[in-house]
């Protein structure tokens, strides 16, 4: 072996070792968050944290009940309006549409998918929080609503073209209608990877914060109904990070810790449910 | 039959006989492989294979599909070792040295492979055939080697005021003789080919047959084909395999007109594969 | 939007609808059209909300540095050049180790492991942007300032680029921050383009004599070169979307300087931070204007990712057909 092949094998090695290198760190950050929080929001987690309002500023202690409680109300109304939107939009796209309605409306939901997150907060703020002049949960649920819709929409009608045409024409062949079929065969076909797009939807506008600054705004006691302002989890975090209050900084990293650990059990039972097999085999 | 170990040295491997043609015991061998098992993971695919590439001979291996003719090429150049389950046992040697004692790089340069579908890299013809002797350090002006290979190709004429065009817009017939210039270009010592022009149209699959023919007079040719005319076409020596096993090694003429084995004869007679 | 033909009378189209399938084609089609209306108005509500800067300030608002609420006077400078800016330190840190990462992934890690570590960044892109920000201002500020700052200052602070002092938040702060955001779409997306690279492109090289480093680096990643480009266009448009991490960690004070220790601003953190308070119409709808040139960047970024990424996949397929 030669001296430049023998060069030409280090550099290999090398450059494919630095790769190697790189992966370890990409999948590192993972970790690293997953430890800060632990570390820094463990201890923190207690039955206060999830049973007491927050204290006045300056007073440590107190808890984030109404911020867990408003976001559990804000991810139910977001999916009672995004989650409608997206699925029977989908099998409009998938059943019904020809092919230039389907793409306009693929193409405004891809559009809509790439919209930021801040400028959905700005138009949920002028369609429900001015005309009503006040902030509310509703105008947030509506916020993190529209964000589901793409993912929705876009699993939905995939999932569904998914399923066999064989399966389709054998319940039309025993004289069940075209809606029949859909309802009764098509979407139990494709329910797994339909639910896992939701899962994955709601996983997240879970962590969404932008939308909620200008639509549920935050409160710092208990919101009655969906017409008032209410505290989330992502807007505390935020609003306690930034403080210059050590005690805050330790809620905000229970917080943190209590948000992310949601939304990483979602996206792996997500996951898992597709692993195991979407319930019809794809041709 | 055993594989002598000594370069240069010609080695009895067929055991059929009276042969008609040239006899392959004559002949230096270029490479050899003796009793070559070959596993994918538990599964075996070659059994107890050993035959000889004559020195600048075209050697053709047939067989019908799944037979392990493709496996066997690509043990030559030890490609079998991009999968990760591939196991191989028995002994291959390149000039009389094992290639599994000699580093792997230095290998593939010396034993070039062109492959079944046309896969010229995304740059220009130039930079195509440039590629092999770039990486390789080759001394000298690199426009006269690509314009070297090119010309043994038989593409030289039909691209040379193209070369810094997309290699994408040659036709199917045209990238696979870039292929061949390009595996030409490293100056390989052995050329395997895997079904090169199975993918071709007849017009384009004639000029590689007979740009084969002219090539092993550059360089050992071992091409495996499905296409038994082709073998009886261009090839020197015939080796014919069935699940696995080596049936049948002789030259050409003999092989396809007086076959020893009844079951070469079921084969070449389309009775089968 | 009906579902019944034009020349069909209301008649039919009752009689029609009785039939379940009409009935439910169009109840879908209300659902489906309703994400294009939805979509149209965000669009309407942000041209017809800025109506105001834009005849005042024309196309100076792109140029002007001048934010200053009390005299009415607004240009989007200083928050087009943070944004480019944290994006711009964001992608050289996350492109290299990205591709490095989908590399190891694609081409050298057995499957297994590759479908494994692929999960953990599944994951990572999965955090939220407001964790990213709670790490970035309670771990990442206080590291720049304490140890990233005083080295690169000591070491590199003849340019200007690292220049001045430090207080932790700034732009190469957000950079970083962004970096780890945006890390997995690179990843992800490179891994699956170079997954599709046909395997002979590879085993051609490597029978020409090429190291597995040479056949990887100058055949199989210029084969997916343009689905790489996609991928960083994909990472490009997060980034300048990205909302609450930069916030918490940029300085929120809207300057154009060469300095990355500098506190800065982007589009996004201003909105976030000044929506609320924003008094008169003009300044009001200066934050919507700002967000339209938020919208129109990451439009046409997307656009052309997706692009990008759809020519590579089906080049892989479309090559060297005879």
């Amino acid at each position: 072996m030669n001296a430049r092949l023998r060069w030409r094998k280090f550099v290999s090695n090398f450059m494919l070792g630095l790769t190697g290198v790189c992966a370890l760190v990409s999948v590192g950050v993972l970790f690293l968050i997953l430890g800060y929080l632990l570390y820094n929001g463990g201890t923190s987690i207690n039955w206060d944290f999830f049973t007491q309002l927050p204290k006045p500023v300056g007073e440590t202690g107190g808890g984030m009940a109404n911020a867990i409680v408003g976001s559990a109300k804000l991810l139910l109304a977001a999916s009672l309006i995004g989650v409608p939107i997206g699925f029977f939009g989908g099998i409009y796209l998938s059943e019904f549409s020809g092919s230039f309605t389907a793409s306009v409306v693929r193409y405004a939901a891809d559009l809509l998918n790439g919209v930021p997150s801040i400028v959905i907060g700005i138009f949920a703020y002028t369609v429900v929080v001015l005309p009503f002049k006040h902030f509310s949960t509703l105008a947030g649920a509506f916020a993190l609503g529209i964000m589901m819709i793409p993912i929705t929409l876009r699993s939905t009608e995939e999932f569904l073209k998914s399923v066999p045409r064989n399966l389709r024409e054998g319940s039309m062949a025993l004289g069940a209608s075209k809606w029949r079929t859909i309802s009764s065969v098509v979407v139990p076909a494709a329910y797994r990877g339909i639910l896992t797009a939701i899962l994955l939807a709601l996983a997240r506008v879970a962590g969404e914060t932008a939308p909620l600054l200008f639509t549920a705004f935050g409160n710092r006691y208990w919101s009655n109904g969906w017409t008032q302002p209410t505290a989330s989890l992502p807007v505390m975090i935020f609003n306690y990070a930034v403080s210059p209050y050590e005690d805050w900084h330790r809620q905000a990293w229970a917080a943190g810790l209590v948000l992310l650990g949601l939304i990483l059990i979602i996206n792996i039972v997500a996951r898992t449910i597709l692993a195991r097999g979407i319930a019809v085999p794809r041709s | 039959m055993q594989a002598s170990p000594k370069a240069g040295l010609a080695v009895n491997i067929a055991s059929t006989g009276v042969t008609k043609g040239e006899s392959h015991a004559a002949l230096p061998m270029r490479m050899t492989a003796s009793h070559v098992n070959f596993f994918y993971g538990t599964k075996q695919i070659l059994f107890d294979v050993s035959l000889g590439i004559a020195d600048k001979r075209v050697t053709a291996l047939i067989g019908p599909s799944g037979c392990g003719k493709s496996t066997l090429l690509r043990t030559l150049d030890r490609m079998h070792e991009t999968v990760t389950t591939a196991r191989l046992e028995g002994e291959i040697l390149l000039d009389g040295q094992n290639i599994m004692a000699q580093d792997v790089t230095q290998l593939r340069r010396r034993v070039g492979m062109v492959f079944q579908r046309p896969n010229p890299f995304p740059k220009s013809i130039f930079e195509n055939v440039a590629y092999g002797p770039r990486i390789n350090g080759f001394e000298g002006p690199i426009a006269e080697i690509v314009e070297k290979s090119l010309r043994n190709a038989a593409l030289w004429d039909e691209v040379k005021d193209h070369l810094h065009k997309s290699a994408y817009e040659l036709s199917g017939g045209q990238q696979q003789r870039l292929c061949i210039a390009r595996a030409l270009a490293v100056e390989p010592e052995v050329l395997l080919l895997d079904e090169p022009a199975s993918a071709l149209d007849p017009i384009s699959t004639a000029k590689i047959e007979e740009l084969l023919v002219e090539l092993k007079n550059l360089t050992t040719i071992a091409i495996v084909t499905h296409n038994m005319q082709q073998a009886a076409r261009i090839s020197d020596f015939t080796a014919f395999l069935l699940t696995g096993q080596l049936i049948e090694f002789s030259p050409t003429p003999h092989l396809f007109t007086t076959p020893t084995d009844p079951r070469t004869e079921a084969y070449i007679t389309g009775r089968f594969g | 939007m009906k579902g019944a033909g034009p020349s069909v009378g209301s008649r039919s189209l009752l009689s029609r609808l009785a039939t379940g399938d009409e009935f439910a084609r169009l109840v879908t089609l209300i659902f489906a059209a309703s994400v294009v209306l939805i979509t149209v108005m965000v669009v309407w509500q942000l041209w017809t909300n800025s109506v105001l800067p834009r005849h005042k300030f024309g196309l100076r608002f792109l140029i002007s540095d001048v934010w200053d609420p009390l005299a009415d006077q607004f240009g989007a400078l200083p928050f087009m050049y943070g944004t480019l800016v944290t994006s711009a330190v964001a992608l050289l840190l996350a492109v290299p180790l990205g591709i490095g990462a989908a590399i190891f992934l694609a081409e050298l890690a057995p499957p297994r492991i590759s479908d494994t570590l692929q999960f953990f960044i599944d994951l990572l892109a999965a955090v939220p942007s407001v964790i990213y920000g709670l790490l970035g201002f309670l771990v990442v500020v206080p590291l720049m300032r304490t140890v990233i700052f005083p080295v690169l200052n000591k070491s590199l602070g003849f340019l200007p680029l690292f220049k001045g002092p430090s207080y932790g938040v700034g732009f190469l702060t957000a950079g970083i921050v962004l970096a780890m955001m945006v890390i997995p779409y690179i990843i992800s997306v490179s891994r699956e383009v170079l997954l599709s690279v046909p395997r002979d492109q590879r085993e051609a090289a490597l029978a020409l004599g090429s190291t597995r480093w040479e056949s990887t680096w100058k055949v199989v990643v210029p084969f997916a070169r343009t689905g790489i480009m996609g991928s960083i266009f994909l990472a490009l448009a997060r980034a300048l979307g990205e909302t609450m991490a930069v916030t918490m960690v940029i300085g929120n004070t809207p300057k154009v300087v060469a300095s990355l220790f500098s506190p800065g601003y982007s589009i996004a953190a201003v909105i976030a931070n000044e929506f609320t308070e924003a008094t008169g119409d003009l300044y009001v709808q200066s934050l919507f204007e700002l967000g339209l040139v938020l919208f129109l960047m990451t439009f046409i970024l997307n656009g052309l990712a997706r692009l990008l990424i759809i020519v590579t996949t089906q080049r892989g397929s479309g090559v060297g057909n005879a």
